[in-house]
């Protein structure tokens, strides 16, 4: 079970800290996973370039600002952290072409984001191949007992992943919120999508609850980051 | 008489029957290129608009498609396929009619392209389709006329724009094209005539005979109305009175909601096991057909309903109609009023059913205009942009086009008669490119030009795409609503929205069942039986029309004139009351009540400016108190006022009501509420840049299409002059915004307000406290909120 520990300081009050397999972990209200300890960042499904496969496979011309968005705010996230390490979880690209097709300023802007720092990208089911740019292309990749993967597997522990995108929905007093969101037990930690154009799965979903124990909560995204207890059905 | 054709002459002698004066007449100016016939129900009028046709294919019997008949509705094709085939029948002429609609058979449709009837009856949706294919002008080739029935109720949509834009594809297709139209009652002819002719080109226009005026009245009940609320349970006793009088009943309600419940309640109320059913738009659609065909057959003697029996077709003998709710709009009053007796030339009887006491005021001043022969009605504004990004997709379909001759034709619809080159062009762009300022590869191209200068689809399979997505009906995002652990059929559908604000345990109203909500699962809302249990919850929305200025101001007229001697006692008694507790709303103030209620601070304002710009009060006033740190957590709004709650009391409501800052704040404003969100999704969907519907079957429940909401939020970030965020703004400054309104309360009032503090809900606020349609404030509330609710969740689950 992680134990909740009160992580209230100038920097970080809006984030919730807990404790994961033994390790002090923080959930940050933007969607990323901070571990202060070893100067990581985990950012999951960023999904750059998604409009530009949706134009390709002749549906809709979503607006083509998706991109430049969630690097914006990955940019944010980078300059409140200053990570020595980033490992994205997989799906960072909406498929193989769109890596290719992201324009002159996104490379470079990308690029001057991982410059000086340790880059580790993980394969997704979107960006199975692997991506042309500068960085550690893996699997997955552990560290201190944890192990970071796309997709979580049934049967680990210490494992950190991404992939189904969750979000919760908290009902109070007549009102009714939906947000990305964390969801963590003592076994594993999933990761809320951070790309500007991600739908989500609602925490309450069986493919999603059934990989979580009796006592997991759903840490809701947004101003702060606020856990309640994973509502299972 | 000596005008028909001999056989005809002789079908009408044979059954007894005399051609109605405006049969004769339509006939008469058949050779017109346009011809508009203004009818009330049972006048023949659909008769009326076919004689020509089968007149003219009786004489030259040549194969293809003659005569293209379109309504608003699919049942009322199959009605009227049935109707033509007695004439066609017993004059042995050689005609085909065939229906064209989303019901037909695939196989029934591919042969119909091939081989036209000479008479083809369809909707607007079905039509737009067909010009789609490449192989409309071989459909098109031999066709003379078109028929729109139910036209007054077409205009008032996009559908109707629709309509009328794939009539001007028809018209560059056959130019003598001639055009009928049939209406009911409106207040201004001239303006129908000139949406159903082409640019410039007068319709002739015919007025049938009105009729005598309807026989209209409130109902007498032993009961008063109650003090809120809707729904008209109050009335039972008296209304089974008067379906047990009357051969079949027509009780109409303006919700879904209200209809539901009413329904249930009649069915507790009903020991004499009258056949009573339901018919609305939420039902699953075997329930409906059931109590279609029960009409039909004659089986019903009441049916309960709601708008979606407004229209077309010939219920049998409807002989008496009641209105329960107040009818918000005249017009729509005595065209509904219309369902009774299609015999000609008998007065239709109708009675009002005010569900509350505010709605008896509202009904006394819809029965003087009435009387007056006042009609409500807004002039037409310039076409919407979101249906012609749609028209130039579904006419790049057909195959190449030239931009200029799109453009003539697009103009000769005279809604868009005004349309700049430029502003047809941007919806080019946007339909090829999608417009954004940011442009990207050739990849981002839907419609490319070639070297010839006509412009076509980049890649023809994207056809298919948008063949499934045309339309301009708004489909509210809604879910299904199935019984936990039982394969069955689904109960009918709520909104999506209502659906997000349920609770396991909450119960709600649907296909006259009150059931408990256990959960959602993907796009299904599954519930379990709870009979017998008063629902707690019975808000889903139907559609909502504002009341209409014209009846707006009769009402505060009544209010102020302090005459309320034609007003039931008890209605008196309650204005009374009001008067006591707070005050009578005036013409020249704005009243306003604060009071407490159920651990919320709540404010209500009395404006009369109709639904939609109460609406936009109401997000103005809250946007303000958001700036003001006044914690407002939402507001719902009715015709009459606007009732906002949230954590603190006002107690200056002046500084949150100058018309120079909310004029000021309203574009900033327009930017991020859930109106506009909401409008965006409706636009956006319209204009082809979101699928309704795509080939790929639905989501399976994983990474679900993201929310319109993040569309809108980028565009505004990124991209707030696009195209699609100019006609956001525009149509929801027409439609839900109205901020015309807000001026006209304002200049109204002269900005003086009058604010009561109230020890608690006021006679005049109550019913609020019911209305559907409640709007969340998004604001610092919601955070601490939030913090409260999580803190108090971590708490019970001993985690905190």
């Amino acid at each position: 079970m992680p134990n909740p520990t009160p992580a209230i300081t100038e920097q970080n009050m809006n984030e919730y800290g807990f404790s994961f397999q033994g390790h002090q972990l923080l959930a940050r209200p933007d969607g990323t996973l901070w571990w202060p300890d070893q100067g990581l960042l985990v950012v999951s499904d960023l999904h750059l370039g998604k409009s530009g496969r949706m134009a390709r496979r002749g549906g809709g011309l979503l607006p083509p600002y998706e991109t430049r968005d969630t690097l914006l705010r990955l940019d944010e996230a980078l300059n409140a952290t200053n990570p020595a390490t980033v490992i994205c979880l997989g799906d960072s690209f909406d498929d193989a072409t769109a890596a290719e097709e992201i324009g002159e300023d996104e490379i470079l802007w990308l690029t001057r984001m991982q410059s000086g720092r340790v880059w580790i990208w993980i394969a997704g089911n979107h960006d199975p191949a692997p991506l042309p740019f500068p960085g550690e292309q893996k699997a997955e990749h552990t560290l201190h007992g944890l192990v970071f993967r796309h997709i979580a597997k049934p049967e680990a522990s210490g494992e950190i992943s991404g992939h189904f995108h969750p979000k919760t929905r908290v009902s109070s007093r007549g009102k009714s919120l939906t947000r990305a969101s964390f969801v963590v037990d003592q076994n594993r930690i999933i990761l809320p999508a951070f790309g500007t154009y991600t739908g989500g799965m609602h925490t309450d979903h069986p493919a999603l609850s059934d990989l979580f124990g009796a006592k997991a909560l759903a840490i809701l995204t947004g101003r702060s980051a606020c856990p309640v207890p994973l509502n299972k059905t | 008489m000596g005008y028909f054709p001999s056989n005809f002459h002789d079908w009408f002698a044979e059954r007894g029957w005399h051609p109605h004066p405006h049969q004769i007449e339509l006939f008469d100016a058949r050779n017109n290129a346009t011809n508009l016939l203004i009818a009330p129900t049972g006048g023949g009028k659909t008769l009326a608009g076919f004689l020509p046709s089968l007149a003219e294919i009786a004489a030259q019997p040549s194969p293809g498609l003659h005569t293209l008949y379109i309504s608003p509705l699919k049942a009322l094709a199959a009605d009227i396929r049935r109707n033509l085939s007695t004439p066609i029948a017993e004059m042995g002429l050689p005609i085909r009619v065939e229906d064209r609609t989303g019901d037909t058979s695939n196989t029934a449709k591919k042969r119909q392209r091939a081989d036209p009837p000479h008479i083809l009856l369809t909707t607007p949706e079905s039509l737009a389709l067909l010009t789609s294919y490449e192989d409309a002008p071989h459909i098109f080739s031999g066709l003379q006329r078109v028929i729109i029935d139910e036209i007054h109720a077409l205009a008032e949509s996009k559908r109707g724009i629709q309509l009328m834009l794939a009539l001007t594809r028809l018209q560059a297709l056959c130019p003598d094209l001639k055009r009928v139209g049939l209406s009911a009652t409106v207040e201004d002819p001239e303006a129908m005539g000139r949406f159903l002719a082409p640019t410039g080109q007068p319709a002739h226009i015919v007025h049938a005979d009105p009729g005598p005026d309807p026989d209209i009245a409130m109902l007498r009940t032993e009961e008063p109305p109650p003090w809120s609320g809707g729904g008209g349970k109050y009335a039972i006793p008296a209304i089974l009175d008067e379906v047990k009088r009357h051969k079949t009943t027509l009780i109409f309600h303006n919700t879904r909601a209200q209809a539901e419940i009413f329904f249930q309640n009649l069915w507790h109320a009903n020991t004499d096991n009258l056949p009573v059913g339901i018919h609305h738009g939420s039902l699953a659609r075997e329930q409906r057909l059931k109590t279609e065909a029960a009409m039909v057959a004659g089986q019903l003697r009441a049916i309960v309903c709601t708008g979606t029996l407004d229209l077309g077709i010939d219920w049998g003998d409807v002989d008496l109609i009641i209105q329960v709710g107040a009818p918000k709009n005249v017009k729509r009053l005595v065209q509904r009023i219309g369902r009774a007796n299609h015999r000609y030339n008998a007065p239709s009887k109708a009675l009002l059913v005010p569900a509350n006491r505010f709605e008896v005021i509202e009904c006394f001043a819809a029965l003087q205009a009435v009387k007056d022969h006042d009609l409500d009605g807004d002039p037409r504004g310039p076409g919407p942009r979101d249906v012609l990004c749609q028209h130039i997709l579904c006419r790049a379909c057909a195959g190449p086009f030239d931009t200029d001759a799109l453009y003539a034709e697009v103009t000769g619809f005279s809604d868009y008669s005004g349309l700049s080159r430029s502003d047809f062009d941007a919806c080019l762009d946007f339909a090829a490119t999608g417009g954004y300022a940011l442009r990207r590869y050739d990849q981002w191209q839907r419609l490319a030009q070639r070297p010839d200068g006509l412009w076509q689809l980049r890649d023809p399979r994207a056809a298919q795409r948008i063949r499934m997505n045309l339309g301009t009906i708004q489909d509210t995002d809604t879910v299904d609503v199935f019984m936990r652990n039982r394969r069955s059929k689904p109960l009918g559908e709520v909104e999506e929205a209502f659906a997000a604000t349920l609770t396991p345990g909450d119960t709600f109203v649907i296909g006259g069942k009150v059931v408990r909500y256990e959960n959602m699962r993907e796009l299904k809302v599954l519930v379990s039986p709870q009979p017998g249990r008063k629902p707690r919850f019975a808000v889903f929305s139907g559609t909502k029309f504002a009341t209409s200025t014209q009846l707006s101001h009769r009402i505060l007229d009544l209010l102020h004139s302090g005459d309320w001697s034609a007003l039931p006692d008890h209605t008196r008694d309650w204005l009374n009351l009001q008067s006591q507790l707070s005050e009578m709303p005036r013409a020249d103030e704005l009243l306003i009540e604060s009071f407490e209620h159920d651990g919320r601070e709540h404010l209500c304002l009395y404006g009369f400016a109709g639904r939609n710009a109460m609406q936009t009060l109401g997000l103005l006033i809250t946007q303000s108190m958001e700036r003001l740190g006044q914690h407002p957590m939402g507001f719902v709004s009715t015709d009459y006022a606007v009732l906002i709650w949230g954590l603190d009391a006002v107690t200056d409501p002046e500084p949150l009501l100058q018309i120079n800052d909310l004029r000021h704040s309203f574009q900033t404003w327009l930017a991020g509420n859930a109106v506009m969100k909401r409008t965006f999704r409706t636009s956006a969907t319209i204009a082809g840049l979101i699928e309704r519907r795509s080939i790929h079957a639905r989501k399976t429940g994983r990474q679900a299409t993201f929310s319109s909401d993040i569309l809108y939020d980028t565009l505004l970030k990124y991209d707030p002059d696009h195209l699609l965020m100019q006609i956001t703004r525009e149509e929801a400054l027409k439609g839900l915004v109205d901020f015309g309104r807000i001026e006209e309360m304002i200049q109204r009032t002269r900005s003086r307000t009058r604010l009561i503090r109230a020890p608690h809900v006021t006679p005049f606020a109550a019913p609020l406290f019911l209305e559907i349609g409640k709007i969340p404030v998004e604001g610092a509330a919601n955070e601490r909120l939030l913090a409260q609710e999580t803190a108090a969740l971590m708490e019970a689950a001993g985690l905190a």
